[in-house]
């Protein structure tokens, strides 16, 4: 007997929110991004299932395309940090106040 | 029933890592759990018949982007995390959100567990990388193209973002100007005399 939907669904959905707690949370720019990574892998993780119980290929496809935007998201996102620790020598989200005032 | 306990195992072990992630201070701690969370659920991609989207999970993520956030924690010499001194509410208002997500997939799962069990169809072979593969190249090429375009982008993006910018100096660009007048007078001279 293999778990139910329902069951990956609610994985998927605990994997979610421990991610977007911890993007509030971090105060770490990489942090923050890795807890997004996590949230993009939950989706993932509901896009194979559905593909699973509704013997679809197109759901896998979706998780290709997921896949390339996180690598995508990855370069540049990286590349914004390090630029942001060039100029204030922290990665702390808290110092990218500079328009707030 | 092997099915369902390693399936309990692997999840199990994603959302420790998952919470460990959230909960270490050190940025490298969390990377290596978040390298586990990438194992756990490419495991349970293979019970779900998805070999292909397993082997991709392993290699992007934990072999591309995982190295990319490593590479990067290493080189930029980071401290720990320090705590949430100004903003303590933000403790409470991530707490009250993710009770709030918590909850809704907790609906979620109640109205899907009502429904009889969707699993009929035990089509194994739809996960199969020639399956993958001629979907992509025929039925979805344009998203495929845009995908590419997406990526393409994004390396732009990131030379532009990492290069060191300066402010042109300014003698600099006058003396290219003045060395390149200067050339252009003799080649005009040079001209005149021919």
């Amino acid at each position: 007997m293999e778990p139910s939907l329902a069951t990956y669904l609610a994985l998927s959905g605990i994997l979610f929110t421990i991610g977007a707690v911890g993007v509030i949370f971090k105060r770490n720019a990489l942090g923050m991004f890795m807890c997004i990574e996590l949230m993009l892998n939950a989706v993932n993780l509901t896009f194979v299932a559905f593909s699973r119980y509704y013997a679809d290929v197109t759901a896998q496809l979706f998780v290709f395309m997921v896949m390339s935007v996180a690598a995508a998201e990855a370069a540049v996102g990286l590349g914004i940090i390090i630029a942001f620790f060039r100029n204030r020598l922290s990665i702390d989200t808290d110092d990218a106040s500079i328009l707030k005032n | 029933m092997v099915a369902s306990a390693l399936f309990f195992v692997f999840a199990g072990l994603a959302i420790a890592c998952a919470i460990s992630l959230v909960y270490h201070k050190n940025p490298l701690y969390s990377a290596i759990s978040l390298v586990g969370v990438f194992i756990a659920l490419s495991c349970i991609y293979v019970t779900l018949a998805a070999p292909f989207i397993a082997a991709v999970q392993i290699l992007i993520y934990a072999g591309a982007i995982m190295v990319l956030v490593v590479f990067v924690i290493m080189l930029l010499n980071l401290d720990d995390d320090k705590p949430l001194n100004r903003l303590q509410y933000l403790y409470a208002v991530g707490a009250g959100l993710g009770l709030i997500l918590l909850a809704q997939t907790f609906f979620i799962f109640y109205a899907v567990s009502k429904k009889p069990n969707q699993y009929i169809e035990t089509d194994e072979t739809v996960g199969k990388t020639l399956n993958i593969g001629t979907a992509m190249y025929t039925e979805y090429l344009l998203p495929v193209e845009i995908v590419g375009i997406l990526l393409l982008m994004a390396i732009i993006g990131g030379v532009i973002l990492a290069r060191r910018l300066e402010p042109p100096k300014l003698e600099l660009v006058v003396n290219n100007e003045l060395e390149r007048r200067n050339e252009s007078e003799i080649e005009d001279e040079y001209r005149i005399r021919l």
